[in-house]
């Protein structure tokens, strides 16, 4: 389990093929990987994404250490940015390992459920106009119920 | 017993930490101790619906123990991902 918070910012192809590569007796391997979205009118300058140090390791540590039982997995891994990015970079990533697909994905899945609602991260969105946190949507909330 | 801040409700409180010297049973109480501070703290915490809590580091309920906390966060929902 790799589990790792950071402002910088990450290589998806190199972290994809390191964790990939590391596998051993796995069949599947799936990624996802979340970027920053302009807004729909098209004047996002930032995203400015806050944590609670304190407690976001162990957090994310607890969701995929649940991931684990709940799937059989080989491995996980989660790298979640803060601070300051800018739309079209990549805020995170999550990478699942399993002898069968069906588990890495729905791990995945599980796996980003969780994180958007369970992970003390909070975003700001800043145009010219000003900033404003983003809301938290009923549907993510809703999201967990089907786990 | 520090208390924490994040995201709009540190920006509503002004400060993203204090520390206080006070033993509220529970996290409401802790609550009402606050929001009776200042109109800043009462603009934080008007809508409790609208928070979260996480009791040294672990999310909790707004009726949880404080019994032997250090350390009390608040924040809006998450939005992580």
């Amino acid at each position: 389990m790799d589990i790792r918070v950071e402002d910088a910012a990450f290589d998806l192809g190199h972290e994809t093929n390191v964790f990939a590569t590391r596998q051993s007796g796995m069949g599947a391997v799936v990624t996802f990987t979340g970027i920053v979205r302009d807004l729909d009118k098209g004047a996002l300058s930032a995203m400015e994404i806050e944590h609670y140090p304190g407690m976001t390791q162990k957090a994310l540590e607890s969701i995929a250490t649940e991931a684990k039982t709940r799937w059989n997995l080989g491995d996980v891994l989660v790298i979640h940015r803060y601070g300051r990015l800018h739309p079209d970079e990549m805020i995170m990533m999550v990478a699942t390992s399993a002898r069968h697909r069906v588990d890495a994905f729905q791990a995945a899945e599980f796996l980003m459920d969780f994180l958007k609602s369970r992970a003390p991260f909070w975003k700001k969105e800043v145009t010219q106009d000003g900033a404003e946190w983003v809301a938290a949507k009923d549907i993510d909330e809703d999201a967990l119920k089907r786990w | 017993m520090d208390v924490l801040y994040f995201a709009w409700v540190r920006e509503r409180v002004g400060h993203p930490k204090d520390r206080i010297e006070t033993n509220p049973a529970t996290v409401m109480d802790l609550v009402n101790d606050l929001r009776a501070r200042e109109p800043r703290y009462e603009a934080a915490f008007s809508d409790l619906g609208a928070l979260r809590v996480a009791i040294d580091q672990e999310l909790a309920d707004f009726d949880a123990s404080l019994t032997g906390a250090r350390e009390v966060a608040f924040f809006p929902p998450m939005t992580g991902g």
